[in-house]
């Protein structure tokens, strides 16, 4: 089946992923794009951990991912693409073209030079502009932490504002 | 959002750091505190609106400023959980416990007279013995 949700969250695993979204998608799985984890023994094992017994998860740089995305809409168990921030997500979609058709922004947080947006978004202009072009690619852009909460379309997501 | 200032605590009289999702942390310390009178032998830390080096950050100052050698998360999954294990590799001794509850944080309040890694083993005892079903679970068809 189709993978379920990309999702971009600069905390990758947690509990909102692995809980709030891992429970009612019912994942089996997680591919987690990141070029640093995908070098890295150590990192793996700490993100494998984190995860309940009846999940695995993928560790793939964003040019081996693109490769394989058919390979994971083939699994018949439900899964999701996880990358940590949005110039990855950005290289991705444009590593696959047409691949992907919708993008979830489900944490880019407060730090310095970021504008909030929402309370779990806060971009810069680079970002901004980043999520601007994922969706030139006609890949629809929503806002959303939680499966209980309303997905914010990217253009209300712009024109809000929120403080940290 | 740091729901208790570690720069504020007491170094002496600090134990432990209990951090979570929300006000977990610094509800749970308040039924220490209501209990046992012995809240302040804990700081708070919520993952609240913090990036995962940010909750790295807050916890690593939260150590450096208390001298606890303790932390305590709600979540093995959760991302304080994941920030204080890539923070304990560079700091040997320091023990993190998953899945806090009730019952483990007051008994290891009440063993202030012991060293805190000491006090861990029964107050693990406890909280886990506190999980009970009380009636019947109705059998899965």
């Amino acid at each position: 089946m189709p993978i379920a949700l990309y999702r971009i969250d600069d905390r990758l695993i947690h509990g909102q992923v692995v809980v709030g979204w891992g429970q009612p998608l019912e994942l089996r799985f997680i591919v987690l794009v990141d070029d640093d984890v995908a070098s890295s023994e150590w990192e793996q094992e700490l993100y494998r951990m984190g995860v309940p017994p009846e999940m695995s998860v993928h560790f793939h740089t964003v040019d081996d991912a693109a490769e394989r995305l058919a390979d994971f809409d083939r699994n018949p168990q439900p899964g999701i693409v996880l990358v940590g921030d949005i110039g990855t997500m950005q290289r991705l979609v444009k590593a696959a073209p047409g691949h992907i058709r919708a993008v979830n922004v489900g944490g880019v947080h407060h730090s310095p030079g970021r504008t909030g947006r929402l309370r779990y978004v806060f971009l810069t202009g680079a970002e901004e502009a980043g999520l601007r072009a994922i969706e030139s690619q006609g890949v629809e852009v929503t806002a959303q932490d939680v499966p209980t909460a309303r997905a914010v379309p990217l253009n209300e997501l712009l024109a809000s504002s929120a403080s940290a | 959002m740091t729901e208790v200032s570690a720069d504020t605590a007491a170094v002496s009289t600090v134990r432990g750091i209990v951090a979570g999702h929300g006000t977990f942390a610094s509800g749970i310390i308040s039924a220490v505190e209501q209990i046992t009178g012995r809240g302040a032998q804990f700081v708070a830390i919520s993952n609240t609106g913090l990036c995962l080096d940010d909750i790295q950050g807050t916890l690593a100052q939260a150590l450096d400023s208390t001298g606890a050698r303790v932390i305590f998360t709600d979540l093995p999954a959760g991302s304080c959980t994941m920030a204080v294990r890539r923070m304990i590799r560079e700091r040997p001794g320091v023990l993190l416990v998953t899945g806090v509850n009730l019952s483990l944080l007051l008994d290891f309040a009440m063993q202030d007279h012991e060293d805190p890694v000491q006090a861990l083993q029964s107050a693990l005892d406890r909280g886990r013995a506190s999980m009970v079903v009380h009636g019947a679970i109705p059998a899965v068809a």
